[in-house]
């Protein structure tokens, strides 16, 4: 680029950006007071609509000025609605499960006289005197946000805001450079895919880059399947600008002019909001024809999944862009020589796309010194299951599973002991407590057996039983093998045969080995990732919980009480009470009757073992009990009348 | 066919008319039109995807292979209310089973299924995203976190009263008038 059109790049942005900054001084300057609501779907899931109707009412009924803008998530779920109140004279402050009534607190009590509510706080979002930081809390201090900075901070819909953050400049720069220059600054960044494999994402780039087919495609991967991860909605939601600059930076690199973003059916909202974002970047000039008065070309659109896990898979992404069924396909040729429409493709992750802004941005040894030697750079986990604090949680690569499972999030509710966590989705292990001092980073998870994955995280406390995991993802994995390859569509369905058998106290001696020899077989009989990982579940909840597996198999018994088959309830005669007949009304099958004695038993034949007469009996009698083999439950017939 | 089948049958083509003109004949479009066509009417017939077909010179089976892969696609009317129950991983950790099982046994269907009635229709699906509230069911457009067998009765009769209610004043309305 000559310095005549370099100098028009900078100017032709230089007016955007005053324009943000216009903008965000009118919303910040004259002593104006600002209300952000999350409102990505967890936050709408728990009620942030409502909060912010209640918002609106309350200013109305005041008479007060203030600002609603709704912004995306902060990946704190377990406190949403989250509400940040930036009134002038305090720091931002952040308030955890904000419900219409204490929003109406709120604009009551702090902003029309001043008092914060303590009670309500979870912290200020900037050091100050008056109100405790939230840096205090290992949740927040421990995080390191590259990718998710922004999110829960700017409106999603507003491209300004994220400009105003200093948005697009990433663009500007890669813009002035060469395009070699950025897919080395990639390289040199150790920049690793997100999606699962952990491939370099600058040497992707340079293939593409090398193609002799001039006409070349970006795809990016939001076909986020995985059951329990969710940061790439998160994403979408909440900061969809980042993910714009980080295609378009792609899209110059490798010199393609169309890109597409592939939304999982499943996500509605991020579809919409990423549909919303492109519109608006075209608008200014940041996308389309000449972007910022430069030569560069590009065109982005939003193709919208329609429920396919396997579609994650990049061939079968590919099919399923072309209007096919999405079945990978075998590689080579592999989608940077020839994907879709036989065009030379980059197919990369969001998590990639969205890291590439920061390292062009900051540069490459920035981006190094996060992280560790061989996996630079931050992981973002979605935390669920048997956790306190659930939610995504950004950390530096190298951070050991322990701290972030016990430090970040809090450890186990309800003083359960920890079991597990399952980390990886489908295609990634169960870990035990023995392997929690392993640091985060793609190796160390592969070699003990697991995978980074996506970046689904499930933690499991001592009430989870393991072959009942192994079971629930090897029926995942059964109904979305696309059927292509034998070994995975007949060999998941005989995996899950026998892991249904033995969870129904009809193991047979032998079944163990068996299951871990089909899952070698598996592994090597499958074309693409979903049926080579499909048996990881078996294989480490054998590895690390056998014993669990021999109580099933050889004493019918379900160590954790988990597999119904295997448990039953009863009712302690000594402790329930005469006059008490909460468990009754609980009952979904009308399974508890009156002994001849007045207390209550239960109907071993028609009860379905949903547990609720354990949730109702009152902690008082404390009398409902759950035992494993079913045989232990004493036996109490029906009365005829009863 | 009868006479309200023929207008039924009318209407269709109309309408599938106008939603087709919007794509090129691209085999590229044919998910997006089966999705256009499932906005509009909940699922796919037969007749719609034989239209498809011919518009896009594919053979139905072709159109109905792609169809029948991906999980979004019903090719059954769904129920006046959509029950849908998570069972992503950390619904399962929290007994999302027992959910789906309560909600089967209240409405005498299995998931996939819809209730004679046509109020009602069930179906599991693999994790909505809100996996701090688990165990999570969503209804039609809203999201019921933390759910429990005695919130599944609760929240039918909520649909039930409701339905009542409408009832009687719709009868009120008629007999006024």
């Amino acid at each position: 680029m000559n310095q005549n059109s370099r100098g028009k790049l900078n100017q032709v942005f230089a007016s955007i950006k005053t324009e943000a900054e216009r903008r965000f001084q009118e919303m910040k300057g004259h002593n104006t007071q600002n209300i952000f609501i999350g409102m990505a779907t967890c936050g709408l899931a728990s009620g942030a609509m409502e909060v912010k109707a209640a918002f609106e009412q309350a200013l109305l009924e005041r008479k007060l000025n203030a600002h609603i803008i709704p912004v995306g998530c902060l990946g704190h779920c377990y406190a949403e609605p989250l509400v940040i109140v930036d009134k002038p004279g305090f720091p931002p402050i952040l308030y955890h499960d904000v419900t219409p009534g204490k929003a109406r607190l709120l604009v009551k009590a702090f902003l029309e006289e001043g008092d914060p509510v303590f009670e309500h706080v979870l912290g200020a979002l900037e050091e100050s005197d008056t109100i405790p930081s939230v840096l205090e809390f290992p949740r927040f201090n421990q995080e390191k946000k590259v990718v998710m900075a922004n999110s829960g901070l700017i409106d999603p819909e507003d491209i300004y805001q994220y400009i105003q953050k200093g948005g697009y400049s990433a663009l500007v720069k890669a813009l002035t450079l060469e395009p070699e220059k950025i897919i080395k600054e990639i390289q040199e960044s150790g920049l690793r895919g997100r999606g699962g494999a952990g491939f370099l994402t600058g040497i992707k780039w340079q293939l593409v880059r090398n193609a002799k087919e001039k006409d070349r495609i970006i795809i990016c991967n939001a076909d986020e399947g995985d059951p329990g991860a969710y940061m790439d909605r998160a994403l979408l939601e909440s900061n969809p600008h980042l993910l714009i600059e980080g295609i378009a930076i792609a899209a110059y690199a490798v010199g393609a002019e169309t890109a597409i973003i592939y939304v999982r059916a499943e996500y509605p909202l991020a579809g919409k909001r990423m549909k919303n974002a492109i519109g608006q970047s075209r608008q200014i000039g940041l996308l389309g024809k000449g972007i910022l008065g430069t030569d560069f070309d590009l065109d982005v659109a939003v193709f919208q999944g329609s429920g396919a896990f396997v579609c994650g898979e990049e061939t079968a992404l590919i099919e399923s862009i072309q209007g096919k069924r999405g079945m990978p396909q075998p590689r080579p040729p592999y989608p940077s020589q020839r994907g879709l429409w036989g065009k030379p493709t980059v197919v990369n992750n969001v998590k990639s796309m969205a890291s590439v802004p920061p390292i062009v941005g900051n540069g490459a040894q920035w981006y190094r010194g996060i992280g560790t030697e061989k996996s630079s750079g931050t992981a973002i986990f979605s935390v669920v299951g048997n956790i306190i604090h659930a939610g995504l949680v950004e950390i530096p690569m190298g951070v050991t599973l322990r701290t972030l499972i016990f430090e970040i999030c809090g450890g186990i509710p309800n003083q359960k002991k920890f079991k597990a966590v399952q980390i990886g989705g489908p295609s990634g292990g169960c870990l035990p407590e023995s392997s929690l001092d392993i640091p985060i980073d793609f190796d160390s998870l592969t070699e003990a057996g697991a995978m980074m994955g996506s970046g689904g995280m499930v933690v499991m406390d001592e009430d989870a039983c393991m072959v009942d995991v192994a079971r629930y993802f090897l029926d995942f994995t059964q109904k979305e093998s696309c059927g292509k390859c034998t070994f995975c569509r007949i060999g998941t369905k005989h995996l899950l045969d026998i892991l249904e058998r033995i969870a129904r106290g009809e193991g047979r001696n032998g079944d163990i080995e068996l299951l871990e020899n089909l899952s070698l077989d598996i592994n090597g009989g499958s074309l693409c990732g979903l049926g080579k990982t499909a048996p990881n579940p078996v294989l480490t909840t054998v590895k690390y919980f056998r014993d669990e597996y021999e109580a099933h198999v050889r004493e019918k018994r379900c160590p954790a009480m988990m597999c119904r088959a295997l448990t039953a309830y009863y009712i302690d005669l000594d402790t329930c009470s005469r006059g008490c007949d909460a468990c009754v009304g609980s009952c979904p099958t009308e399974s508890i009757f009156t002994t001849k004695n007045r207390k209550k038993a239960i109907d071993q034949s028609s009860c379905v073992k949903c547990g609720e007469c354990m949730s109702a009996c009152p902690p008082e009698y404390d009398a409902v009990r759950k035992v494993s083999p079913p045989e232990l439950a004493p036996k109490i017939e029906r009365p005829e009348d009863g | 066919m009868d006479h309200k089948g023929e207008i039924e049958e009318k209407a269709l083509l109309h309408d599938m008319a106008s939603i087709l003109t919007s794509f090129e004949k691209e085999r590229s479009n044919l998910i997006p039109i089966l999705q256009m066509i499932q906005e509009k009417y909940h699922y796919l017939s037969a007749r719609a995807l034989q239209i498809v077909a011919k518009h896009l010179e594919v053979s139905s089976c072709e159109v109905y292979g792609v169809a029948t892969f991906y999980n979004q696609f019903r090719f059954y009317p769904p129920g006046k209310h959509q029950i849908r129950v998570c069972l992503g991983t950390a619904c399962h950790v929290r007994r999302g089973d027992i959910i789906l099982e309560n909600f089967e046994r209240k409405l005498e269907i299995k998931a996939g299924e819809t209730t004679t009635n046509r109020e009602f229709s069930i179906d599991r699906v693999a994790c909505v995203g809100c996996c701090a509230l688990a165990p999570v069911t969503t209804i039609d457009d809203t999201v019921h976190g933390h759910m429990a067998p005695s919130k599944v009765e609760g929240l039918i009769l909520g649909f039930e009263i409701e339905k009542e209610r409408r009832k009687r004043e719709n009868q009120q309305g008629e007999s006024k008038q």
